[in-house]
């Protein structure tokens, strides 16, 4: 059990730094906001991880329930409208990139940057 | 069993982003994306999160595909470049790795009771919910009422993403245009000509349409709510739009009902705020809105939940409704 925790965080630790790497690294706009996806997801992962406790059930009360251990709700509710305000600013960082593709003819951030230069 | 199947699915998480990463071919990583978010949210099932993976299923495997599709009709299917000053990137990327490996063996154990944040405010949120708001399922209760302030605001932060999508997508600058309605060839619209998409589509998307009203509705007694329903009910909407064409679906459901979907989902959420007020109590507080605080808890979260929903399927249905509208040149 302890080595899982220790491999959930790991996992969390893994993908956050793949986003960012794609963040950092990649030139093209659109891998970006994949990367930025994929940092987010990690985040939520962590949140969610951190929420779990053994032996615990998903927290909602049932009828025949005796002395009921839920896992944590706190971090469930924050990371749920997390995710669909997330989509949202995705959504808005790709009517950017539409409209950067419009006027630049391209989404790759160096040719960009020479088009400003020129 | 369930040890060896958290094992899998994390270790596929990894390979799945780094295939994401890894693939200049922009359609392959969407697709990767599509298929991380499922399997993450098979992950939050397994960590007792029933709620969330409801919303990424619906929300990243669904939704976001889509919109990161629309964007590539739109701009390229393939990164041109290759990236510049990898080795220093990933050195960069190692070390902060390194960093945030260390830092987690500080971290409580995976699934200790008495791990500060589950000894804080989480057991008086668990304790007082039955107490205060009698709905089973806590992760509603928290949402919509303890802290519906909160969630009011994450209502406006969708709203202005939507009103954003449509001001940057709806101008008409330089060579770009909006495209002129298809008046030519109807059948070539969509996906109606092809059979297997057609029969499936058709036949799902009423019980998709069902099960997104079931989310909303049931959302105090089981994982569900606004966001869920709103996700899956634009999900329902967009697979129609898929297989009988944009027109069609713009037909059924106008431009004009979906931003008086987003606008009076907002207000609708706002005003059960201001009416705790005018009742006597505090903003958004529900517990006056009936003569039995209980009775008007469920009342108000009841409002709000369905305030909450039609935001969501406005603003989602808007923004895919700009990225389609948008010509290709």
């Amino acid at each position: 059990m302890e080595l899982l925790g220790i491999y959930h965080y790991w996992v969390f630790a893994v993908l956050l730094m793949i986003g960012f790497y794609a963040v950092v690294a990649k030139v093209n706009l659109v891998k970006k906001l994949i990367g930025l996806s994929l940092f987010q997801s990690a985040v939520f992962l962590l949140y969610i991880t951190m929420g779990k406790v053994s032996g615990g059930t998903a927290p909602i009360f049932l009828k025949d329930m005796i002395d009921p251990v839920f896992s944590n709700p706190l971090p469930q509710v924050l990371i749920l409208t997390a995710i669909v305000v997330g989509i949202s600013t995705t959504a808005l960082g790709l009517g950017i990139v539409v409209r950067i593709k419009e006027e630049y003819g391209t989404i790759e951030e160096n040719e960009i940057q020479e088009i400003d230069r020129r | 069993m369930t040890v060896l199947f958290s094992v899998f699915l994390l270790t596929l998480l990894v390979i799945t982003a780094i295939a994401a990463v890894q693939s200049r071919n922009l359609f392959v990583s969407v697709m990767l994306l599509g298929i991380f978010s499922l399997l993450i949210a098979a992950n939050f099932l397994l960590l007792d999160a029933a709620d969330v993976a409801l919303t990424e299923a619906a929300v990243g495997a669904g939704i976001s595909t889509v919109l990161f599709l629309g964007a590539l009709a739109l701009t390229f299917e393939r990164e041109h470049r290759p990236t510049p000053h990898r080795w220093l990137s990933l050195a960069v990327v190692f070390a902060a790795t390194l960093v945030v490996l260390y830092a987690t063996f500080d971290k409580p154990k995976f699934g200790d009771p008495g791990a500060p944040v589950q000894v804080h405010v989480a057991p008086w949120y668990i304790e007082k919910t039955p107490e205060v708001i009698d709905v089973p399922n806590i992760v509603t209760a928290v949402l919509a009422s303890f802290r519906g302030y909160d969630t009011l605001g994450e209502v406006f932060v969708v709203f202005t993403a939507g009103i954003g999508v449509l001001f940057l997508l709806s101008a008409s600058h330089g060579h770009a245009a909006q495209r002129r309605p298809d008046n030519g060839d109807e059948s070539k619209i969509g996906l109606r000509n092809d059979l297997i998409p057609r029969v499936v589509g058709r036949l799902l998307v009423p019980f998709i349409l069902l099960f997104g009203l079931y989310v909303q509705f049931h959302g105090d007694y089981g994982p569900g709510g606004g966001f869920q329903a709103g996700a899956l009910i634009a999900a329902a909407v967009i697979l129609f739009a898929l297989v009988e064409g944009e027109e069609r679906t713009l037909e059924a459901i106008p431009r004009g009902a979906l931003l008086a979907l987003m606008v009076s989902g907002a207000l609708l959420y706002g005003l059960v705020g201001v009416a705790g007020i005018f009742l006597g109590g505090e903003f958004l507080n529900y517990s006056v809105l009936a003569d039995d605080p209980i009775a008007g808890q469920h009342l108000g979260i009841i409002l709000i939940e369905a305030g909450v929903g039609l935001t969501v399927t406005g603003v989602l249905l808007s923004i895919f409704h700009a990225f389609a509208a948008r010509d290709r040149f």
